[in-house]
């Protein structure tokens, strides 16, 4: 089930936050494109701002001191924004659902399972106790919880963290929103979980036809995964592409490094694993030239001076550099 | 694969990259050897750890026991790093922290350098400490928040009486930190003025400042991102091949085990299923738990991940309280057979080299 409506159109996004120490540039104007039954990987360093994307986009960002200093956020067409926050409770969880990484925070620990399940169910869809316990026994098992009826009467600590992070899913997909923004949720997971929740998403996507934004810090999960990837830098969206091209050709300095740090199962070791020098830059500073220019092997003197804007490269490549990593001289 | 390649000291630095430093090891042997003519120096032997489960409050009664590690044996030769790997709650890290006398062993033996570690006390212990150390899993939580870096690392130097005086040590914590890549300008600042890589590196240089032989590391690099592990992973070897250590090194990331370590031995729910040498393990493994773990690693190349065939364990890992009869894994097992739930599969040596417990390897 594939089409071409456009879903989540965000435009020039900035969110800031206003501390103590000054004003931290979270997000610095991020403008993408979601279709209905996509699913866009956006990957990036802790602190790279994209949860702190995502969050705006479900204008999940306390303010103060956050504040969306520009930009705009159209789901189908309505800024998101804009909308009271009596709206947005209505957008949150009914259309566009949030797991998040760590299931055991983000579930409430005096509650049981069910009370927190059938919740989303009774506010949003209005359904009463029985159709909502009903309803949630089937969103147990449609995750793969076995002997759902029973489990729904324990409480998160009941649950290990493969079947946490299943429920939090469950809760996300009670409302059958049309987008699942997905923080990483299986960071916290080993290998075996992680490949059963990544097999999960992606039958429940196929069936539901949702679309699904997959936040992760690691080019290895997302590869069998995303249709399309955004590599985020520093609040900036540096690279954006097909998932193949993100692989097989990737352009801009960044992504070809955080693709080179990865060991590989699947080979033999050859050398040293190469390493990105330094640090990811301090937020609190005003960016100036391209923030990955610091860390840049191919950087020159117009990246520590002029940041480079988001240009297509081909109808579906887009990219933010100066430099044409394939000579290593100024595009 | 043959006895040969297990044998053959495996030469990091082909590529040309070593520090200039290094040059004092011998060059024949490479700048990493594994020294496989002398005993090893780590071997542990049928160990066991039991952790009590209590019931009652005044009165307490042992109900059972958390059969953390099951009796496991290997032995890691001098500059080797073996892997350990396995899902969470399989019994890893107890088993590294039993290995250096962290958790008093049930029974079995461990000994490092000659050294026995089981029932070990007082003066030893402290003499133990010096050879083997351990770098930890957070480096938020290992260091402590009110200790300026350099009061963290010298604390080494100080229990075993390593400098004399103040200034001494000073010296040797500044040599500390350049070593493992810190500006010593930095050494009176406190942790948190450190970033998840750097204070992982106040770590490594905290482990060094003993001069230790044997190094636990215990998932060393899972709190950080992946450019930072990187980094982390290099100095790891880099060192390696400076002081000739030997690691052994606990992680649930099987690609970075299979960049990293020598040979790998593959645990689930406290006894070690298989053990080969490295990419043995990785291209022909022997055990099913092996490779359903294995064909769980995402592999970043959208091709490559989407053709191959998953095999997708069911369920988590039982409770190490109950573990099931017969092979453990017998219950999650997609090929297990009658047998598999009665008996309990031997440890033998399927092929040179390569040992495995499983009924169904002929």
């Amino acid at each position: 089930m594939k089409n071409d409506n456009l879903l989540l159109d965000v435009q020039d996004l900035r969110t800031v936050f206003h501390i103590a120490e000054g004003t931290v540039h979270a997000v610095n104007g991020v403008s993408f494109k979601l279709n209905e039954c996509e699913t866009l990987a956006v990957v990036g360093e802790s602190g790279c701002g994209k949860s702190v994307t995502m969050m705006s986009v479900m204008r999940l960002i306390p303010v103060p001191p956050g504040d969306y200093a520009s930009g705009k956020v159209l789901y189908r067409e309505r800024d998101l924004l804009q909308v009271s926050e009596n709206e947005m409770e209505n957008v949150r969880g009914k259309e566009i659902a949030m797991v998040f990484q760590d299931p055991m925070t983000a579930l409430n620990p005096v509650l049981s399972i069910g009370r927190q399940l059938t919740e989303p169910l009774r506010v949003h869809l209005g359904l009463d106790k029985e159709n909502a316990q009903q309803r949630a026994i089937e969103l147990l098992e449609q995750v793969g919880i076995p002997d759902p009826a029973r489990r729904l009467s324990d409480y998160p600590h009941q649950f290990s963290g493969g079947m946490r992070q299943r429920a939090m899913i469950a809760m996300a997909l009670a409302c059958a929103p049309s987008l699942l923004i997905a923080d990483e949720p299986t960071t916290a997971l080993d290998v075996t979980i992680q490949a059963q929740i990544t097999e999960l998403v992606e039958r429940l996507r196929d069936q539901l036809c949702m679309a699904v934004i997959w936040i992760t810090h690691d080019l290895g999960v997302v590869a069998g995964l995303a249709e399309r990837v955004i590599v985020m830098y520093s609040g900036f969206i540096v690279e954006e592409a097909n998932v193949e091209a993100i692989y097989e050709n990737p352009q801009h300095p960044y992504t070809l490094a955080l693709l080179e740090a990865l060991p590989r199962v699947d080979r033999r070791r050859h050398q040293r694993l190469k390493s990105i020098p330094g640090a990811p830059p301090n937020l609190l500073i005003a960016p100036h030239g391209c923030p990955f220019a610091p860390r840049c092997e191919y950087a020159y003197d117009r990246c520590r001076e002029e940041n480079p804007p988001l240009l297509p490269i081909s109808p579906t490549h887009k990219l933010a550099c100066w430099v044409d990593v394939s000579t290593g001289k100024p595009r | 694969m043959t006895i040969d390649a297990m044998h053959t000291p495996r030469h990091k630095s082909a590529s040309g990259d070593v520090d200039p430093t290094m040059s004092s090891v011998p060059a024949t042997q490479g700048s990493s050897s594994i020294h496989t003519d002398e005993p090893p120096l780590v071997q542990v032997s049928e160990l066991f750890k039991y952790f009590p489960v209590t019931q009652g409050l005044i009165i307490e009664r042992q109900i059972g026991s958390v059969k953390a590690v099951d009796g496991i044996s290997f032995s890691i030769l001098r500059g080797e790093t073996l892997g350990m790997v396995g899902e969470s709650g399989c019994g890893k890290t107890t088993a590294g922290r039993t290995i250096l006398g962290l958790y008093r062993p049930t029974s079995g033996s461990v000994q490092i350098g000659g050294i026995e570690i089981n029932g070990i006390e007082g003066e030893d212990v402290r003499l133990l400490r010096r050879k083997a150390q351990m770098i930890f899993q957070d480096p938020y939580a290992s260091l402590n928040p009110r200790w300026t870096v350099a009061s963290i690392i010298a604390e080494p130097l100080r229990v075993h009486k390593l400098v004399a005086t103040k200034a001494e040590a000073t010296e040797r914590v500044k040599e500390l930190m350049l070593l493992v890549g810190l500006s010593p300008r930095l050494f009176n600042r406190f942790p948190h003025e450190f970033s998840g890589g750097q204070r992982q590196r106040i770590g490594v240089a905290r482990a060094l400042a003993s001069d230790p032989q044997f190094i636990v590391c215990d998932e060393p690099i899972s709190a950080l991102d992946v450019s930072i592990q990187a980094q982390v992973v290099n100095l790891m070897e880099e060192l390696q091949d400076k002081f000739g250590l030997t690691y052994l090194f606990i992680a649930h990331d099987l690609s970075m085990v299979r960049h990293i370590c020598d040979r790998v031995a593959v645990m689930y729910l406290g006894v070690i299923v298989e053990l080969t040498e490295r990419d043995e393990l990785y291209e022909n493994p022997l055990h099913p738990y092996t490779q359903a773990l294995l064909s769980a690693v995402p592999i970043p190349d959208p091709k490559k991940d989407r053709a191959r065939q998953r095999i997708i364990l069911t369920g988590d890992v039982p409770s190490p309280i109950n573990p099931p009869s017969g092979c453990r894994f017998h219950n999650r097992c997609p090929l297990a057979i009658d047998r598999c739930s009665q008996e309990r599969p031997e440890w033998r040596e399927a092929a040179p080299n390569h040992w495995v417990a499983c009924h169904l390897v002929v």
